[in-house]
């Protein structure tokens, strides 16, 4: 059997249009929008050569595939490489890599953590540590808004609400960045990443077992399912681990757009600083626009279809997020960053049994940070060229220049 | 074409379409019901798409999910033995007519 990035390789099915591209080439995953238009306008899924997968871009197909999870399955990986044919990097992760009906046992108690009564008992810690930031970064006029505001605050907040004892900044950003690298194929992104594995990932592994953690924080709740028996202890790390995986990486990237979008668009700050109360409807449109996590693998687990074109077993599948969220057939005007959009149905979460889990505290976040800048900044202005950070997975800004006028 | 109504806290009644295969809550956001928020998709992971069901409709309209208590546990308004949450019960031609009452308030 021939192997192409850890998945078989794969024969389209007769009349499957052919794109010729390389999703995972640094000047796309820095300016995806062509691309993302070009998979659109082809068709309804299509083939790309270079690594023998098919991928769909447009919105009813990405979702239809991506919610799919009896023919689409995650346990195979979602990530190019066939988890049933090569080893992964790390042992699989429970809730993200697994399928019904072990899914829905681990799902469970992290919906639980996660839910909106827990973020609640969050919000005011998150508003205190948003004033001091906020506060500290008015203070300095200019600012590099990546490190002092997108970083600075899920690395402040999110090790607390876990309860880890140990927190290491730099380590909590950069795993998460090794993780939605390890979804691509084996390029220079994923071999950097890797390469700082043995550093980062015993680190991570240790500051996921019990003794490393408070009673009364996400990773207790979750050891509390390890003693009524619902999932072992090593189990329970192992969801402990999942927080860190996508927990952090994911709200920085968040944050930073949210003020990316917000510097480029003058008008849609004057409307969220008229009603703070804007935030969440405010950041649900920074994702649609920017869809942080941009791609992700799906594997079929049988011959299947999609469109209508038979689909082999073992067949790749890139559900390009991103994609999806910019379709015009499903978002009028898609280009236009429009608060008032309420774009309910956005996959930048994803959709289906696989939704994020962690959504809540992301929104919890977001809520508390631009709620008070709403409250405490007049304008911001941008302070030079945004750069992107390529990553595989994830579509983040590397710096984001900005000038913060106080009111 | 699937008939749903949906009841306002204060009374208020809609008559909307819905397609088969479509959850009550994506019926309620595509005919812009107010009251149904939706947050988060239809993942079950807020509790923003309340409703309670009516009675002669909630046999038909089947159990709640597994995870689904968990969830409506956090909701805004009185839970009710009715209460479900609108992205999991999906519209079938035998749901016609299905009738859903409205809480006050989902956030």
């Amino acid at each position: 059997m021939t192997l192409i990035e850890g998945h078989r390789s794969i024969t389209p099915a007769d009349g499957i249009p052919v794109f010729d591209v390389d999703p995972y080439d640094p000047a796309i995953l820095r300016d995806p929008m062509e691309y993302y238009a070009e998979l659109r306008a082809l068709g309804p899924v299509v083939f790309i050569p270079r690594y023998s997968v098919l991928a769909v871009g447009r919105y009813e197909e990405t979702k239809t595939v991506f919610s799919d999870h009896e023919n689409f399955v995650s346990s195979r990986g979602v990530g190019l490489n066939d988890f049933k044919l090569e080893k992964p990097w790390r042992a699989p992760s429970i809730i993200l890599e697994v399928d019904p009906p072990d899914h829905a046992r681990t799902r469970k108690i992290m919906a639980r953590a996660l839910s909106p009564k827990v973020v609640k008992t969050m919000a005011e810690s998150f508003r205190t540590v948003a004033e001091e930031l906020v506060d500290r970064v008015l203070a300095r006029g200019t600012i590099e808004a990546v490190t002092e505001l997108a970083e600075a605050f899920p690395t402040r907040v999110f090790p607390k609400a876990v309860g880890m004892k140990d927190s290491h900044a730099r380590h909590l950003v950069d795993y998460g960045a090794m993780v939605f690298n390890a979804v691509g194929p084996d390029n220079a992104l994923r071999r950097e990443a890797m390469a700082r594995a043995g550093e980062i990932v015993p680190w991570i592994n240790a500051a996921c077992t019990r003794d490393r953690l408070t009673d009364d924080g996400l990773g207790a709740l979750v050891y509390a399912a390890a003693d009524t028996g619902e999932i072992t202890e090593d189990e329970a790390a192992m969801l402990v681990r999942s927080f860190l995986s996508a927990g952090v990486d994911t709200t920085v990237t968040g944050i930073g757009s949210a003020l990316w979008c917000l510097s480029q668009n003058p008008e849609a700050w004057e409307a969220l600083k008229a009603d703070p109360s804007l935030a969440r409807p405010c950041f649900e449109e920074v994702l649609r626009m920017t869809s942080p996590v941009h791609t992700f693998c799906r594997t079929a687990n049988r011959a299947t279809e999609i469109a209508g074109y038979p689909v082999s077993e073992g067949t790749k599948v890139l559900c390009v997020l991103g994609a999806a969220n910019f379709d015009p057939e499903k978002w009028p005007d898609p280009d236009r960053f429009d608060i008032n959009r309420r774009p309910v149905g956005h996959l930048a979460f994803g959709v289906g049994i696989h939704g994020c889990v962690g959504q809540n505290i992301a929104r919890g976040e977001l809520e508390a940070i631009l709620g008070v800048m709403a409250e405490r900044v007049a304008r911001i202005e941008p302070a030079g060229e945004p750069t992107w950070r390529p990553n595989n997975g994830i579509r983040a800004l590397d710096r984001l220049p900005l000038k913060l006028i106080p009111n | 074409m699937v008939k749903v109504t949906f009841i306002h806290s204060d009374g208020r009644e809609e008559t909307v379409d819905g397609r088969v295969g479509d959850s009550v809550m994506a019926t309620a956001l595509a005919n812009d019901v107010e009251g149904i928020v939706g947050e988060c998709g239809g993942s079950m992971m807020c509790a923003t798409c309340h409703c309670y069901v009516d009675d002669g409709w909630s046999e038909r309209s089947g159990d709640r999910m597994d995870g689904e208590e968990d969830m409506l546990d956090c909701a805004a308004s009185e839970l009710r033995p009715t209460s479900r949450l609108s992205c999991q019960i999906k519209l079938s031609e035998g749901l016609s007519g299905l009738v859903v009452y409205l809480p006050e308030a989902q956030l």
